[in-house]
């Protein structure tokens, strides 16, 4: 994703959580971001199961 | 005895029970000691001297009516400020939770502490909100390395790290996410315990990733590291993490040796980054306990992405509504991670859950064939402070984030390890890693390096 895709989504997503950013935490608040994509691609990219269960297990 | 500041918790509960020394003598020195060093160290964020010296008054009132005392009688000890304390706002490193209103009651850790006689004397400095590996708080200042003051005790354990290794108790609970025992451990030249996920109980804790928080003690040598944590075994119905296991004590086969145990130096991901003090803290502790073979924890670096992800996703759910409302009062590099956490597609995070499990299972096939895997605790020594990047194998990466490198993927499925310290001209960790429940191979392990004394808990220079 190019900057302005980032700061797009940063936008929506501040609005739709109800965060004020203020525009001094916009440039980390990016770079967080884009390391947390960067592992996103990392966790999405290996095969799993259909069945695969998550770790958590609730017990009723 | 001798030396009460650099004294061991089961020297200093011997001496009492044989009367050598009072209760009331070793919690006032422990108090004098504060107050003369930790204006140099930043360990302490409360004293709790009226509550210290009564508890430990009722100690020796219980030695002289000739009652049973317990195994950490008269000991001093204290607590990372995210654990309950009663009559302190549980702050957990940040400035918002200092309007919290006092806590009614203790933490089960300091409860079950204190029953076996040890004598709580304060809570100590954290990174805000336990995201953090450098033991820096923004608004309490640093806790300070004691074999070098000008470096970094390790996070976000960083006043428990500090206040052990500077002598001024000789035990400390830590919380542990990612590493935030393990790494001040490291850092400090301490040794320290994560169990098992859900051995020991977090209730009365302020949480950071309800998934991944385990709590745990750090000392200076193994037998006060067992002997506390066989006093905190237990389940706690209050805690739904909480295994329904009975307490399995450890502290009386410490001396059992490794005869039998089958030990590997972990590979592939655990030999990348490595500074050469590092390096060689791995190689001295597997040339003492003969390893000749080396196995790889297979994809651990997605397992490394995986709990960065979980952290960082559930630490901003956990947060959403002060960062809705008080952004402003955070630690800013904790609200700018927090907040990008809070971005992260929840498609994400359940995959992440589900190679959470896949990874587990991969792993415990691994440990079929071997009883404790080696691996580095931290990727060097104590960075100093102030210091925002390292070069790990010429890539320049932010200490922050990175000093967790070798411990992430390690308490991502909640294995126990015992951090054990190798000396230096600076101290660095080692992990001894066993599988789910084993804390006892991991400890007895730990213990053997201690008696060669390939590990081993430095006293600091002028401390």
């Amino acid at each position: 994703m190019t900057d302005q895709d980032l700061d797009a989504m940063i936008d929506a997503a501040a609005r739709a959580l109800g965060i004020a950013i203020q525009p001094g935490w916009r440039a980390a608040v990016r770079a967080n971001l884009v390391v947390n994509l960067r592992m996103a691609d990392a966790v999405l990219s290996f095969p799993l199961a259909d069945e695969a269960e998550p770790a958590p297990v609730f017990t009723a | 005895m001798q030396d009460l500041a650099w004294g061991g918790a089961t020297e200093i509960a011997a001496a009492v029970a044989a009367g050598t020394v009072s209760a009331r003598a070793v919690t006032d020195a422990a108090l004098d000691r504060i107050a003369a060093r930790d204006g140099a160290l930043g360990a302490f964020t409360d004293v709790t001297a009226e509550r210290a010296r009564a508890r430990a008054a009722s100690v020796d009132t219980d030695r002289a009516a000739g009652r049973a005392l317990g195994p950490l009688a008269g000991v001093p000890f204290a607590v990372k400020n995210l654990f309950d304390v009663a009559g302190l706002p549980t702050r957990a490193g940040s400035a918002i939770n200092r309007t919290r209103a006092p806590a009614r009651r203790d933490s089960v850790l300091v409860e079950r502490l204190e029953r076996a006689g040890a004598v709580l004397v304060g809570a100590l400095n954290m990174g805000e909100y336990a995201y953090d590996f450098t033991g820096e708080n923004w608004h309490d200042g640093p806790s300070r390395n004691p074999h070098d003051t000008t470096r970094m005790s390790g996070g976000s354990s960083g006043g428990s790290g500090a206040a052990v290794a500077g002598g001024l108790v000789p035990l400390a609970l830590g919380s542990d996410t990612n590493g935030s025992i393990r790494v001040p451990a490291s850092l400090c030249g301490l040794f320290g315990l994560k169990p098992t996920f859900g051995r020991l109980p977090r209730s009365g804790s302020f949480p950071f990733v309800a998934s991944l928080d385990h709590l745990g003690p750090l000392a200076r040598n193994v037998a006060d590291l067992a002997c506390a944590y066989d006093a905190m075994q237990g389940p706690d119905a209050s805690d739904p993490g909480c295994a329904a296991r009975a307490a399995e004590p450890v502290a009386g086969r410490l001396g059992a040796g490794i005869g039998g145990l089958r030990v590997a130096r972990a590979g592939g991901y655990f030999r990348m980054g490595l500074t050469g003090e590092a390096e060689a803290a791995v190689a001295a502790v597997c040339a003492a306990l003969d390893v000749a073979r080396e196995v790889e924890l297979p994809e651990a670096a997605r397992a490394r992405a995986a709990a960065y992800l979980i952290t960082a996703t559930e630490g901003a759910a956990l947060h959403l509504g002060r960062l809705q409302r008080q952004a402003a009062a955070f630690d800013p590099d904790v609200r700018d991670r927090l907040i990008a956490g809070a971005m992260v597609p929840a498609a994400v995070v359940a995959q992440a859950q589900k190679f959470r499990r896949w990874y587990r299972d991969a792993v415990l096939a691994v440990f079929a064939g071997v009883d404790a895997v080696i691996a580095p605790a931290t990727p060097c020594a104590a960075p100093l402070l102030g210091q925002k990047t390292f070069l790990l194998d010429g890539v320049e990466l932010p200490v922050r984030a990175n000093m967790g490198l070798y411990t992430q993927p390690i308490s991502f499925i909640g294995l126990p390890v015992v951090a054990v310290p190798v000396a230096g001209a600076l101290p660095i960790g080692v992990q001894v890693i066993a599988s789910p429940w084993r804390e006892d191979v991991a400890l007895r392990i730990a213990a053997h390096l201690e008696a060669m004394g390939v590990a081993r808990a430095q006293r600091p220079e002028g401390w």
